[in-house]
Parts: C-alpha cells; sequence; structure tokens
C-alpha cells in the first residue's frame, strides 16, 4: 500500500514547518516536499512607515535573527540618505556595525552548533529522542555544553554593547550608528569580568569546537560526508578581492564545478540577476538565477555556500582552517551538507577573531559616526546572515514613506536546496521500508536542520501546537498520527 | 551601596505581532515602576525568546518571574510555578521556562523560584498594535505583579 508520511512540524527548526513523503506501492520514493508556512504581511506592515524606521521595525520580522534584518534594512537606508554602502560609511559607523554583526553570528551559530546540531552527533541519528538536546549534551559532555553556552552569552554581550536593548535595538541609523562603543564594554569584552567571559576564552572555545568536530569527523566520517551530498551552486557576497566578508562585498556565485556563475555583480542591482518562482504547494517561492533558469538556476546561501564562493579569509586562525577546508574537496566546491556544521565553525573562529580585531580599533571609541549625502528613492541592503545572504530593498516616495519593500531571507534562498536534501535522505532511509521509525523522521529533520533554517514565525505564545507526525495512505486516509508534547 | 538584584522579572515576545507583546508590555511598565520605588533588589529583561545562555541570568537569583502572552484559554492572567523540564522542545531556537530552569540545575546546580505569568492574548497579526482586551489583561497582570513583587520583597 502506498504511503504519505507527514512530519509536521519539524522540530528544533523555528517555526512551522511539515514534510511530506509520498512512498509508491512498492514503498519507492515518489515525491518529497518541504512545505513552509510562512508569514506574510511584512511587506504591507511597513509601507507608509517613514524610511528611518525600518531599521528598527524589521527587527520585528524574526526574533532569532534581529541583528540581522536591523542591518540589512540599515544598509539600505544609507542607499537611500546618499551616505554609499559598506566603506562609504564613515569609519567608525562601519566598525561598530560589523562588531555587531559578528556578535550575532557567533552567538547564532554557536547556538546553533551546540544546542541543535551537538545532540544529533553525539547521539547518533538513531539515538534516543528523549536524549537528543541541550540536557542529553551536559549528561554526555558537560563541558561543550557549558561552552556553548558561554558563547552564546558572550555574542549577545557584543550585541548589547553595540546595539543596545535586545527588543527595540537602535544602533544602526541610516547611514551609520548612533553610538561608540564604551571603554567599560571594550574591556568587559576583551578582558572580562568573569575568566570565562573574555574574547581570548572564545577563540579558544571556537578552536576547541573545531577539534571537537575533527575527531568526531575521523569516527564518522560515512555520516559526515555521505549523509546528504548533491550539487548545487553556491551564492553569498564577497569582498572585491575574493575575501570572506559577512558584512559588505559583491555578489557571486559559483557552480557545482567552482566555475563563477555570477560576476561578482553590485547587489544594488540584484533583481537583474536573481527572481524568485512561486510554487502552488509552498509559501516559501524559490530564488533563482534569471541567466541560467528557473530548473537549474537555484543556489544555496550560508555556511557552506561562503566557504564556496570565497578564495581566502583574511583571519590567521580561520584560514587555516579554511585551507584544510579547501583541501579535503582538493579545490572543488564543497557539496557535503554535513559539512555545513564544519564551516560555521569556521565562520565562529573568524568572527570571534574579527571581534577581538575591533575591540583593539580606536575607531569604535571614537569618530565620526554618521555620514549623509544626496538622497535617493530606492536603495537594497545586503548582508551574510548566519544562516546566508539575505536582501532587504526598499522604495520611498517625497515625503520619505516607504512605498515598496521587499525581502529575500537566507532560509528563502536555501528553499530548493533543502527540499533537495530531503529528497536525497529521504530516497536513502526510507526507500523500500515499511516502516517508519523516529531514527528515519529524524534523518530527514537533521537534513534539514543543516540549512538552520529559521522559518519565520517569531511569535511563540504559550500553547501552540506540539510536534505532530501523521501518516497516510496513498488515499490520503490518516492511518497513523503522533504526537509530542 | 550597590545592591545585587535578586528578583529577576522577564518578559518575552514579540511586540510587533499584536497581542504577542503582552510579556514586554508588561516588563516595561514594571521597569518604569521600579526606577520609580528604587528597588534595586529588583532586574527586568526582555527579549523577543528565551534562550539557552538565559539559564545563565536566572542561576544568580532566588526569584524569576517570566511573563507572557499566551493562547490558552484562560480569563486575564494566571501564574503558575515553573518545574524544571528535559523535554524535547518544539524549536529549540527558543526554549521554555521549564527548559530553562532545568538547564539551570544541570549547569550550574542553582534552583531559584520561578514562576510563570500567562497573560491572555487574542490577536498575532504582523501589526504594532494590541487589542482592547489584550491591553484590559495587561492592566490587571501589572497591578497583580506589583503586589506579588513587593511580597515577595518583604518576605526576603
Amino acid at each position: 500500500m502506498g504511503q504519505k508520511i507527514t512530519i509536521d512540524p519539524v522540530t528544533r527548526v523555528e517555526g512551522h514547518g511539515k514534510v511530506t513523503i509520498l512512498l509508491d506501492n512498492e514503498g519507492n520514493i515518489e515525491q518529497t516536499r518541504l512545505h513552509i508556512v510562512e508569514f506574510r504581511g511584512f511587506e504591507r506592515f511597513i509601507q507608509g512607515r517613514p524610511y528611518w524606521e525600518a531599521p528598527v521595525l524589521v527587527q520585528r520580522l524574526c526574533g532569532i535573527c534581529p541583528v540581522s534584518h536591523h542591518l540589512a534594512a540599515a544598509k539600505a537606508m544609507d542607499v537611500i540618505v546618499g551616505a554609499g554602502t559598506g566603506a562609504g560609511l564613515t569609519p567608525t559607523g562601519e566598525k561598530m556595525r560589523r562588531l555587531m554583526h559578528y556578535g550575532q553570528i557567533f552567538q547564532s551559530h554557536s547556538l546553533h552548533f551546540f544546542h541543535l546540531a551537538s545532540p544529533d552527533l553525539l547521539f547518533g541519528i538513531e539515538g534516543d529522542p528523549l536524549k537528543r538536546n541541550i540536557i542529553g549534551v551536559i549528561f554526555e559532555n558537560k563541558e561543550l555544553a557549558v561552552q556553548g553556552v558561554m558563547m552564546r552569552k558572550y555574542g549577545q554581550e557584543v550585541i548589547r554593547a553595540t546595539a543596545g536593548k535586545k527588543i527595540h535595538g537602535t544602533g544602526a541609523i541610516p547611514g551609520g550608528i548612533n553610538k561608540h562603543l564604551t571603554v567599560e564594554d571594550k574591556e568587559y569584552l576583551l578582558n572580562g569580568l568573569d575568566p570565562t567571559m573574555n574574547i581570548h576564552k572564545m577563540i579558544d572555545w571556537s578552536l576547541a569546537a573545531l577539534d571537537f568536530f575533527h575527531d568526531y569527523h575521523a569516527k564518522n566520517r560515512e555520516l559526515i560526508d555521505d549523509f546528504s551530498v548533491f550539487s548545487s551552486s553556491s551564492l553569498s557576497i564577497v569582498r572585491k578581492d575574493g575575501a570572506m566578508d559577512l558584512y559588505h562585498g559583491v555578489l557571486r556565485a559559483v557552480n557545482s564545478e567552482g566555475k563563477k556563475i555570477l560576476h561578482d555583480v553590485d547587489y544594488q542591482d540584484y533583481d537583474r540577476y536573481i527572481d524568485e518562482e512561486v510554487k502552488t504547494w509552498s509559501y516559501m517561492k524559490f530564488p533563482y538565477l534569471k541567466e541560467i533558469g528557473k530548473k537549474n538556476g537555484w543556489y544555496t546561501v550560508g555556511p557552506l555556500a561562503r566557504m564556496n564562493t570565497a578564495e581566502f579569509i583574511d583571519t590567521p586562525l580561520a584560514q587555516k582552517e579554511f585551507e584544510k577546508f579547501k583541501a579535503y574537496t582538493k579545490g572543488k566546491p564543497n557539496n557535503m551538507s554535513m559539512h555545513m556544521h564544519w564551516a560555521r565553525l569556521i565562520e565562529i573562529l573568524h568572527c570571534a577573531e574579527m571581534i577581538k580585531i575591533l575591540l583593539n580599533d580606536p575607531d569604535v571609541l571614537e569618530g565620526e559616526l554618521v555620514k549623509k549625502g544626496q538622497k535617493q528613492l530606492e536603495g537594497v541592503g545586503v548582508v551574510e546572515a548566519p544562516r546566508g545572504t539575505l536582501f532587504h530593498h526598499y522604495r520611498i516616495n517625497e515625503n520619505d514613506q516607504i512605498v515598496m519593500a521587499n525581502l529575500i531571507v537566507s532560509t528563502t534562498n536555501n528553499n530548493q536546496p533543502m527540499n533537495e536534501a530531503v529528497n536525497y535522505v529521504a530516497n536513502k532511509v526510507m526507500k523500500g521500508k515499511s516502516q517508519i521509525t523516529e531514527g528515519m523522521m529524524n534523518a530527514v529533520e537533521v537534513a534539514i536542520r543543516a540549512y538552520d533554517p529559521c522559518l519565520s514565525c517569531a511569535t511563540h505564545a504559550l500553547g501552540q501546537m506540539p510536534l505532530e507526525i501523521s501518516l497516510y495512505d496513498a488515499k490520503d486516509k490518516l492511518i497513523d498520527l503522533k504526537r509530542s508534547f | 551601596m550597590t545592591v545585587s538584584p535578586k528578583i529577576l522579572i522577564y518578559g518575552y515576545g514579540n511586540p510587533g505581532r499584536q497581542d504577542d507583546g503582552l510579556g514586554i508590555s508588561v516588563v516595561e511598565r514594571i521597569e518604569k515602576w521600579i526606577k520609580k520605588h528604587n528597588l534595586d533588589i529588583v532586574k527586568t529583561d526582555c527579549n523577543y525568546q528565551l534562550n539557552i545562555e538565559d539559564a545563565a541570568d536566572i542561576a544568580d537569583k532566588e526569584l524569576v518571574i517570566f511573563v507572557d502572552a499566551s493562547k490558552e484559554d484562560i480569563n486575564d492572567f494566571v501564574m503558575t510555578t515553573v518545574e524544571p523540564s528535559n523535554k524535547i522542545q518544539f524549536t529549540s531556537h527558543s526554549v521554555t521556562p521549564s527548559y530553562l530552569l532545568n538547564l539551570c540545575n544541570v549547569i550550574y546546580n542553582k534552583s531559584p523560584d520561578v514562576y510563570l505569568l500567562h497573560i491572555r492574548g487574542y490577536e498575532w497579526e504582523f501589526l504594532g498594535t494590541m487589542t482592547e482586551e489584550a491591553r484590559r489583561n495587561l492592566d490587571k497582570s501589572y497591578n497583580f505583579l506589583k503586589k506579588f513583587i513587593m511580597n515577595s520583597i518583604l518576605k526576603t
């Protein structure tokens, strides 16, 4: 009998996601789909608001990465106030924003690796679901779990020192930043009040996390290398000289062979190169490179993609790891989904190194905060958010009101790659099986979790729906239902 | 002399999603009230969601009150005791007070008294304004929380 399996929602990713896997009568995978229940309406919400409010308002779009939205909107507004983009700001403006951004990526990646990914690594995909969480990690490896908590806290402290309050952060404003770093915060973040809360410890722990990964990789090569592998193009911004740059640069895409297919273009023109396809079965659009077309023009964004597009990393410890990473695939793009964790850890290290450099830079303590110029009616801001490239595009009218907003968030950019990953893993673990185990279900989720999707659900009020797994036959008749409270 | 805060009032939610901002609004009011009365023993915090690093912040407190909007079938608000739980979370980009308390127990070996103030909300669309019913519940729960804090201070 044919079956349609529904995993709804996907656990340990944000928001509501639903996976359906349709098996034919022989138990082969007939079709796989990752459906995203994404809220809409932000574009409408912001229309009519004055442009200078956007960097604050957009933080409400996502409780997971408010800083990324804050900075992408601020960069778009830089264009609108005539301050140019990226390096066009004052040294203080750019460096304070970078400090905020590296703090955000540091804490977000730390959460993902230590809290979301490490349970799967420590206990295995078939492991006891009651253990596959950070409490389980604490009992298995307390040091690792505590480091994860403290790294996350450190990143949050960097954000507090640069952006202000966690809710309504106002650090970045059109054309620059609204404050300097205080001497007290500089000292606190550099050397800390507590021996575990300083940048030197963060660098040590970032290196230790990489050691943990390498050790795990050596013992579990099949899982890390073969779990989910499929050809994909990669897209990100890179610095003009090809260095990885998470805050500013030009748009570059390479195909699965490493050939450039988007040639370092100005992101102000992103809509000349990228379009989004709508499919009836998902609320989330499917972006693609126009020149290549809908079918094959999809691409991956995020840590793994950034390793594939960048030529080098300009901090020494991260560069050393980058060289190892590149050598593993003999310089070719890396399309092993589980290597996303390795890439994420390299970025954690890079962010820690950058935070140290910036904390020692006198420009964050003094200097001009804001730059302005000839006002424009349209602007695009792009940053590399933790999960990948994030586009914010706005138009305003003569009364300074926003009349158009278009956002392409990282998870939307990764829509097709996540669907490819689900398909790959489902074919591997479910083909020909008559019973679907918890381990098989989790395998599909692990493939999705590697992308750290944020499914745009910033509301979380008590009483939300629990995990629900439904099993249907080929005639859509519900034959099993599991619910986790 | 600086007093080290022993009580934490922590609101969470998204003020851009109508009544989801109830927890934040109550705590912002409480923050003003604390300042007005110089209650240095009480600290407030707000965020869109709770997360694992909050375990470190509750570890050195004696009393923690989380405040959140609720979709539950309650009249206006209700305060419940939080017990530690290691149940797998629906998502882990955010965690529950129970999960945080468990994390605090296991990592720091500390067990503050933790409560959760559930305030009934009704609408969750992408708007910055709360419903009238939610505003009424906000007023009621704010008055309740002030009394609860004062009683707790008197006991310490």
